[in-house]
């Protein structure tokens, strides 16, 4: 762990809002630019991620619990496959989002953004779920390890 | 009328529904209205195919080809009937054999796998989309690697990881190919592409496409000398996914050789322009003899199956290389067949499992009096699969013979005949040790598995015997 | 020369894909094959992505400034590709880890040696 070295600490904590800003630019401007759920869901990762690398993969744990990341990743899915079973119901094909508007290109505008979301909760909660069950092994298999002493 | 994306999407919705709850015996109760929901709809789907033809579905409401587009004739509404069903029977013998090999914590986990291994191939059969196809592939794949590492031993893991790299490597040979299709063409509808590529076919992007996916889609479907990541990955995976990869995996990976074959490049004509069918001729045939020959050595009895799976697909390739009608319907009948057969094999095994705790052959003396039912299913789908007249497996052999005597091979049908000699010798090692042995001490107490578990299983054995005497769906 | 350079990026993606499988093939530790595995799977992101770029072409998002756009559809594609390598690799490391706490290694023969037994 790098705990001690103060340098990090102070330009990991500057750095942390800047990337969640980052993350969610490019996940709203991704209707009209390069960007998009899954670019945005890393970069918003990333950032918890190297909170945990430098502050330990406990300290992360307590920001974004294991269990909610658990729960997440299924919502995610629901969210998506959700928008789907709607526009059914709306009486449009499947994920055809132009009847979820007052007028059609209302309609996709919202219907991708929802869908977006979706990809964005599911892929920064996948992204952060691989790195606490490689990172925080030894962390867990440290703690075991004292608990049997 | 949008029973085409539902198809993918229920399976695809319960597996994420599992995930979320993470409780044992409501993600078991998911997944078993899932499944069978499933089902319904493939019978539906088939009917409407049978009455009003070729169904197309566009997703998203964009039109094909620039959207992806579903789309459904008579072959992949038989191949989504064959996955489904072979999904949706096993679920229920599940509860039981899954509660006793996986940690209660766990199986919720291992339901949401075995949804989304069936998304998978019911993704890859129903789509009309060339990517849509690896996506779809890979999804299932990656599912069934995590099913197969939740086996009851560490041999599991290392099951799971070859066939992870082999697994990858065959999907990747298979983006390759269509990547290749795509620069030429333009588009990656697989209809569109029936159309274009007439026109250059044969520029060598086109071929070099053609060869990656044969070999992509062969390692997929465990061809002969790509067979390796098979019997591990059939043997050390808890049994009711043995089962359900068995039964469906292999069989999807055929429906797309078919589809690439038949539709995307072609027809029959340009296939038999090239040396495919006498390569997938004789690799057929080294697959029927050298995979029986070693399954007769074997002395797990998973393992067995699982190189007389490979055996049995060589006898499915060996329909498609001669390509005419009656050998295409004799490869596509014992798909459906071999379907049924290994599903319903690996199931009675598994209950074997369930009582005995071991899979070897020599454990096994005298269980024949002990689990009768059991065995009794076994014996009588072991009859099919060696081709014994009145079972399933005799009608789709007898049309391969017929392929082959329309080609007026006679030596072909000695050798079909002879493989199935050999498939007699391994399936009458293990009636032998269980019929005519007496009774080990642990045999002796074993009781037959609870009807949960025996009923699926006969059900696969009674569609074995009744699609061996009403032949009107298989063939 | 020139015939080469023309083409280098189809000659940069067979270099790729070639060394990659030969990772996969010959090398006996299972991280270093999953980094094969890995090198492969990226040759055909270069695949698809390199005849998709148009030399001075933007995103495709229709504006009045522009006339030349990128095809947008091998970005899509491979970003479906990207992920699928990502679960992969992620699953393959996994699996790994689980392989070293049960068998105590990762040499694919001193593994396969310990099956044996």
């Amino acid at each position: 762990m790098m705990r001690d070295t103060i340098i990090l600490r102070v330009v990991v904590k500057l750095l942390l809002p800047v990337i969640l800003i980052f993350a969610l630019y490019v996940q709203f401007h991704g209707d009209y630019g390069p960007g998009g759920g899954f670019q945005a869901g890393v970069a918003a990762a990333a950032a918890v991620i190297l909170y945990g690398l430098v502050f330990g993969v406990s300290a992360a744990r307590k920001v974004v619990p294991q269990g909610i990341l658990l729960a997440l990743i299924p919502l995610g899915v629901l969210i998506f496959a959700g928008t789907g079973i709607l526009s059914l119901l709306l009486g449009a094909n499947y994920l055809d989002y132009s009847p979820l508007g007052s007028y059609p290109k209302a309609g996709q505008h919202l219907g991708i953004l929802i869908v977006e979301v979706g990809v964005f909760v599911t892929v920064s909660s996948t992204m952060l779920a691989i790195f606490y069950a490689f990172g925080g092994r030894a962390e867990d298999a440290l703690v075991s390890e004292e608990e049997n002493e | 009328m949008h029973l085409p994306a539902l198809q993918v999407v229920i399976p695809l919705i319960a597996a994420a529904l599992c995930a979320l709850f993470r409780h044992y015996f409501l993600a078991w109760f998911i997944t078993i209205l899932a499944s069978w929901l499933s089902f319904a709809i493939a019978i539906l789907l088939l009917l409407q195919v049978m009455s009003r033809g070729v169904i197309s579905y566009e997703l998203g409401g964009w039109v094909a080809p620039i959207g992806i587009e579903y789309r459904i004739d008579l072959l992949n509404a038989f191949v989504l009937l064959i996955v489904s069903g072979v999904g949706a029977v096993i679920v229920p013998y599940a509860q039981k054999s899954i509660s006793q090999s996986i940690e209660k914590s766990q199986q919720s986990w291992f339901y949401s796998m075995y949804l989304m291994a069936l998304t998978g191939l019911l993704g890859v059969s129903i789509t009309g989309d060339a990517f849509n196809i690896f996506v779809f592939l890979e999804i299932s794949s990656l599912a069934s690697y995590v099913m197969i590492a939740m086996g009851p031993d560490r041999r599991g893991l290392t099951a799971a990881y070859q066939y992870l790299i082999m697994g990858t490597v065959g999907a990747t040979f298979i983006v390759i190919g269509i990547g290749l299709l795509w620069a030429m063409t333009g588009t990656l509808n697989l209809y569109d592409l029936a159309q274009k590529i007439p026109l250059i076919e044969n520029s060598r992007p086109v071929l070099a496409a053609l060869a990656f996916l044969t070999v992509g889609i062969s390692l997929k479907l465990a061809l002969f000398p790509l067979h390796l990541w098979l019997p591990n990955a059939y043997a050390y995976s808890p049994g009711v996914a043995s089962a359900f990869l068995a039964g469906t995996a292999t069989k999807v990976a055929i429906y797309l050789l078919l589809r690439f074959f038949f539709t995307v490049f072609g027809g029959v004509e340009f296939f038999q322009s090239t040396p495919l069918p006498e390569i997938l001729f004789v690799l057929s045939l080294l697959a029927m003899f050298a995979a029986s020959i070693v399954a007769v050595f074997q002395s797990n009895i998973k393992r067995m199956l699982a190189y007389s799976s490979v055996a049995q697909i060589g006898f499915i390739t060996l329909g498609i290389s001669y390509a005419t009608e009656i050998g295409l319907t004799g490869a596509i009948a014992h798909m459906f067949n071999h379907a049924i057969m290994k599903a319903g094999l690996f199931l009675l095994i598994g209950a074997v499992m369930f009582r005995l705790g071991s899979v070897k052959i020599e454990d096994m003396a005298g269980i024949g009096r002990k689990m009768p039912f059991t065995m009794a299913g076994f014996v009588i789908l072991g009859l099919s699969l060696l081709g014994a007249p009145g079972t399933v497996g005799f009608i789709s052999k007898w049309y391969l013979a017929l392929a082959a005597l329309q080609e007026g091979q006679w030596w072909a049908v000695a050798l079909i005949v002879a493989a199935s000699l050999v498939t007699m010798l391994y399936i009458g090692r293990v009636v032998e040790v269980a019929y005519f042995r007496e009774p080990t001490v642990k045999v002796d107490q074993l009781r037959e598995v609870p009807s949960s578990m025996l009923l699926p299983s006969f059900l696969l054995v009674g569609a074995a015997v009744y699609f061996g005497l009403d032949t009107s769906l298989s063939v | 020369m020139t015939e080469i350079l023309a083409n280098l990026n189809y000659w940069v993606t067979i270099v790729l894909m070639i060394s990659g499988l030969y990772i996969v093939a010959a090398h006996g530790n299972m991280i270093k094959k999953l980094v094969g595995l890995s090198i492969f799977q990226t040759s055909v992101y270069l695949l698809f992505l390199s005849p998709g770029k148009i030399l001075g072409g933007t995103a495709p998002i229709i504006s009045k400034d522009f006339d030349l756009y990128s095809n947008p559809l091998p970005h899509v594609l491979i970003l479906t590709a990207i992920v699928v390598g990502v679960a992969t690799i992620a699953l393959g490391m996994a699996l790994v880890v689980r392989i070293h706490e049960a068998y105590g290694t990762i040499e694919d023969d001193e593994v396969h040696d310990m099956e044996r037994e």
